[in-house]
């Protein structure tokens, strides 16, 4: 042999090991990756923003005396009963079928001792998260499994459902493995069967339309419950521009990291906007319209921190929702579980198969066993803690910028790490003036 | 008789006068003159009495109805009786798109026909239309009963899950995992008393009627049957 050196060995960018692993798990299975979650791509985030705190110009706030308020009003353009929540951060609509009865009862325990609201998902409101839930939005969904008219007026809050952020467009289907007596009697559907949740509503077609129904669901409820309309970042400005249209008193929009029960993978990975795009556009339809602050806007899609929590109500939300992040302080993909996560082929962190209903956390399940394993007692409590935690970091930034209120951080708080990130916020590169797009350049 | 001119004292007051009578009413008759094809008319009633429209309505008629009998003197709009619980809705006309829609139980009888979609998703309620059914009716309907005296349009039962549906004349095209099933006498049985209930059994006798139903071929996914969908 020579002694030249040989070429090392080279892995192709196009044909990376993960793409290649799912050629080979597609040929051997004829049927696409089904999994839960939101994308998992890195995409354009909060991370790219900046907040640039107090300076000369600007004085801040003392942190452990002067108040910075969090309370939020949803729902004031026209329903009786607006909601008053304590702090902007929500959270976001799971269905009681994708989520054991135990997890939902966290939910609301949580978010109740917090002072803010739950949602209801595709499958109807159970007495578990009604009972523990403070206040509940209520969705109304394409399927309207388990939609009753005694609901709707138990309900505190009203969500039509059009699209979400991580399928956009998409309907949904729950595995025949989760279709257990109870979440098959409540949807109307045998037991054990794949279940499919309509991509449209059945009675009703364009904005139109979508205004007859607000205004039928309004009757319903004697003009009482605000009404959310929830939209996945697709057009955001045209969609929140005829949702205040169509009636809405709150746009929930919802970005392609949000998560979901279960989609096609390529359908997560390659549909949708992340919520940073969506956000500055949402707020332009709003601001356009004479409606920013009177029709609220709830955005998600990957908040996680204070942080982020500032950050989108800088660019002009009212409030935020998360559902993957309360799923981890629930306890999903906690390490403690990793040797079950092994056993599944996965990892704690990763694990992401929660149409399977083997979750080993407990929370994504219909097994009894499994989800008897979760606490709703210590979930409720560990949520409570985190929205706190949440509500403290998004103060203390503020703080920094001299805001008393969360709602008085604005798009001239920050700046942008990354050009990316500059020009879908539109705020200016860090140490630049320069907003991509902006004055022709 | 409660005497309601919906023209001169509007939708709202309409709809909370009719909540107001949850519970022990003798307020038991009312009728509604002047719809002129509003929206919303009737709706989220919960309370055992009769309502006659007299006219033609709009969207969402007697949507989400709960015990009460609404007998529509004229034609409907689009999703009368949606999500419609128990009671009876009663057109004397035509109806409009999505009839029916997800309504989960009592009986919704049209008289003339009804359009596209009519029981689209529907959950257990029961529905007659004495004459045809537009294109892509019962679509992913899970449970209930359809009897059509007349024709159905394109892809009858699309997705069906366990909904009976009965038709006496043409199909133009089945659903997919939609086909034609045996009848058994379970079934006319079912079909005499939507007959009766429906007031057609002057119209048409139980063996008239062909019986559709799922193949259930759908239920779980297999990628062999990818090109159904």
């Amino acid at each position: 042999m020579s002694d030249f050196p040989h070429t090392p060995p080279k892995q192709s960018w196009t044909y990376s090991n993960d793409v290649n692993a799912e050629i080979r798990r597609a040929a051997a299975t004829g049927i696409y990756d089904i999994r839960g979650g939101g994308s998992k791509r890195k995409l354009p985030h909060f991370d790219d923003l900046l907040f640039l705190g107090a300076s000369i110009s600007r004085y801040p706030l003392e942190g452990y005396r002067e108040k910075c308020a969090t309370d939020v009003w949803l729902g004031t353009r026209y329903a009786k009963k607006p909601i008053h929540l304590d702090i902007p951060v929500t959270i976001a609509g799971m269905s009681f079928g994708a989520l054991s009865g135990p997890a939902k009862e966290a939910l609301g325990r949580g978010a109740s001792a917090a002072g803010t609201s739950t949602t209801t998902g595709d499958g109807g409101m159970t007495e578990e998260e009604r009972g523990h839930s403070n206040t509940l939005v209520y969705q109304y969904l394409p399927s309207r499994y388990g939609m009753n008219p005694d609901d709707l007026r138990r309900a505190d809050a009203i969500e039509v459902v059009v699209g979400q952020g991580a399928k956009p467009g998409g309907g949904g289907m729950l595995l025949g493995q989760k279709i257990s007596d109870r979440v098959a009697k409540m949807r109307n559907l045998p037991k054990g069967i794949d279940q499919r949740s309509a991509c449209r509503h059945p009675d009703w077609t364009g904005p139109d339309d979508l205004e007859i129904k607000i205004m039928e669901i309004r009757e319903i409820t004697d003009w009482e419950k605000p009404i959310y309309v929830k939209i996945g970042g697709a057009r955001p400005y045209y969609d929140t521009a005829l949702a205040v249209k169509a009636g809405a008193d709150v746009v929930v929009l919802d970005g392609m990291q949000g998560g979901t029960a279960a989609t096609q993978d390529v359908f997560i990975e390659n549909v949708g906007m992340p919520i940073l795009a969506c956000i500055p556009l949402a707020v332009k339809a709003l601001q356009d319209l004479g409606m920013h602050r009177k029709v609220q806007l709830i955005v998600s899609g990957g908040i996680r921190t204070g942080a982020d929590v500032a950050k989108a109500m800088a660019l002009g939300a009212d409030a935020v929702a998360i559902g993957t992040a309360a799923l981890i302080a629930l306890g999903d993909n906690d390490p403690q579980w990793e040797s079950a996560y092994n056993k599944l082929g996965t990892t704690a962190g990763a694990y992401d198969d929660w149409h399977e209903g083997k979750d080993p956390a407990g929370i994504t399940t219909q097994d009894p066993e499994l989800f008897n394993r979760f606490d709703p007692i210590l979930g409720g409590r560990r949520l409570k803690n985190y929205l706190k935690v949440l509500t403290l970091e998004a103060q203390t930034i503020a703080r920094a910028c001299g805001k008393n209120h969360l709602h008085n951080l604005e798009p001239e708080d920050l700046c942008a790490l990354t050009i990316e990130g500059a020009a879908m916020a539109g705020v200016p590169l860090a140490g630049t003036n320069w907003i991509p797009g902006k004055n022709g350049f | 008789m409660q005497t309601f001119d919906l023209e001169a004292q509007g939708l709202r007051a309409l709809n909370q006068a009719l909540h107001n009578l949850k519970g022990q009413t003798n307020q038991t008759a009312w009728e509604v003159v002047n719809p002129k094809g509003s929206h919303a008319i009737a709706v989220g009633v919960d309370a055992p009495i009769d309502i006659t429209v007299r006219g033609s309505t709009g969207y969402y008629c007697a949507g989400m109805n709960k015990q009460a009998t609404i007998r529509v003197k004229g034609s409907a709009g689009p999703g009368v009786a949606e999500n419609m619980m128990s009671g009876t809705v009663i057109i004397d006309g035509d109806a409009s798109q999505y009839a029916g829609a997800t309504g989960r139980g009592g009986l919704l009888v049209i008289k003339g026909n009804a359009s596209s979609r009519c029981g689209i998703s529907m959950k257990g309620i029961d529905i007659v239309v004495h004459g045809n059914i537009g294109h892509m009716s019962c679509f992913m309907a899970q449970s209930g009963n359809m009897l059509v005296l007349g024709d159905a349009g394109d892809a009858l039962g699309d997705s069906l899950y366990e909904a009976h549906l009965f038709v006496r004349g043409t199909v133009k095209s089945l659903g997919t995992d939609c086909i034609e099933k045996e009848m058994r006498p379970e079934h006319l049985a079912i079909i005499a008393d939507l007959l009766k209930r429906g007031e057609a059994d002057h119209l048409a006798k139980p063996s008239d009627f062909k019986r559709y139903g799922s193949a259930r071929k759908l239920y779980t996914f297999n990628i062999d049957n990818a090109s159904s969908y």
